[in-house]
């Protein structure tokens, strides 16, 4: 049955979508970083009260570690003031595992949001930047297949094995197959005329309430 | 850190999955809003302290625009996403809502969810002719007039338009008119029985 809620998605590339809670989430993963000059009444802001000893002023030099928001809202080519370095899952050792196999990656626990992170890390105009692109894109292309492949064969089965190892935007693809092969599966059926109960009254059923007569 | 309670709403609705509104945090948005203006506060001394001559300040100046900006973006997200599962709940319950989801509305959102419906409705007088289109009616293609229902739930009396009534008892079985029950089975309280 046709879902009414439909949330903002994300943004695609290297825009943000505002909106997008998906987004805002993934922004607020962490970047390593450095302070390019001294910077005054900033550490206490930054939670490293009293790192460097010398008050509440955090000294040059010093390791940061930032959210992508901040980094973006920060960051400017002209005059620089805190370098942004790449998270170690982007960088060159990790970019060779992945064009090795990117199938054995368990791209959720390296953070959920790998490539929505490193388009955005696109931002921050890195020399590596064409490699990140390529080995995102090559990553995605290698794994797309087995993605496709599972959610549209996958049925009246335990698929949490299958997404575990799946990054937010690749289980949003799973998603989107599992939906589709059960729409077909039940029209085969001759089920899609049926009138269903609405799946969010089923969701709040299931929680607490509407069971007033058991 | 600052705009980790703005975050925070943001998680929790991120958390509950498919739609489900989970309570209204008036509380934490009261204390986000706080820290927006605390922020803006010590943003303004500090811009005429950088104005008297302190430049190394600008950097800390901006730092603090930017969790402003942080923290205006989530709260704004926050509030949207929650009215686009409110007009779902329209859609999905029709127009008169569980007490239990009422609760979990602000008294602006209910506020907001009243107005939606007297404009839905307005737009569903205007179009179709004389007595007007129910939108949220036959969203399946119907097959038939008529179909096989199953009482899941104890309902009471109701009434279908020849003017009989029937008792909608628990596990009871009816052939009824499809348009007539359709919003029950969205509900829940009948299932469709295909035969």
């Amino acid at each position: 049955m046709s879902e009414a809620y439909f949330p903002v998605g994300p943004g695609l590339g290297p825009e943000e979508n505002f909106l997008s809670l998906d987004d805002i989430l993934m922004s607020q993963e962490k970047l390593p970083g450095r302070a390019e000059s001294s910077l005054p009444r900033l550490a206490f802001a930054l939670g490293q009260g009293a790192a460097g000893g010398s008050g509440d002023s955090i000294p040059e030099g010093s390791k940061l570690e930032i959210p992508m928001w901040l980094a973006k809202g920060l960051h400017d080519s002209k005059r620089r003031i805190i370098s942004v370095e790449l998270p170690k899952i982007y960088k060159e050792a990790w970019r060779t595992v992945f064009s090795a196999d990117a199938n054995v990656v368990d791209l959720h626990k390296m953070g959920p949001y790998y490539y929505s992170f490193g388009s955005q890390l696109l931002n921050f105009d890195n020399p590596e930047n064409p490699e990140i692109a390529q080995t995102i894109l090559q990553t995605f292309i290698s794994r797309f297949r087995r993605i496709m492949d599972s959610s549209q064969n996958a049925y009246n089965e335990d698929t949490s094995m299958l997404v575990a190892r799946l990054d937010e935007l690749e289980r949003a693809l799973f998603r989107a197959g599992q939906k589709g092969l059960n729409d077909f599966q039940c029209w085969e059926k001759g089920q899609a005329s049926q009138i269903t109960v609405s799946s969010l009254v089923q969701n709040y059923g299931k929680r607490k309430f509407t069971d007033m007569d058991s | 850190m600052a705009g980790e309670r703005a975050v925070g709403l943001v998680r929790e609705l991120q958390r509950a999955a498919g739609g489900h509104l989970p309570p209204f945090r008036a509380e934490e948005l009261r204390q986000a809003l706080e820290e927006m203006r605390a922020l803006y506060e010590r943003n303004q001394a500090d811009v005429s302290e950088a104005k008297a001559g302190r430049t190394d300040l600008i950097f800390l100046i901006r730092f603090r625009h930017c969790c402003l900006l942080r923290n205006q973006r989530c709260i704004v997200a926050y509030l949207y996403d929650r009215l686009l599962r409110i007009r779902a709940l329209r859609w999905e319950y029709g127009s008169i809502l569980p007490n239990a989801i009422q609760f979990h509305m602000s008294a602006e959102e209910v506020e907001w969810f009243n107005r939606y419906k007297k404009s839905l409705a307005t737009y569903m007088r205007s179009v179709g002719g004389e007595e007007g289109l129910d939108l949220t009616q036959d969203i399946k293609p119907p097959k038939s007039l008529y179909i096989e229902v199953r009482c899941l739930k104890d309902y009471g009396e109701f009434e279908i338009e020849d003017g009989t009534t029937v008792l909608l008892k628990k596990n009871s079985q009816h052939f009824l008119p499809r348009w007539k029950c359709e919003q029950l089975i969205r509900q829940g309280v009948l299932e469709h029985i295909l035969s």
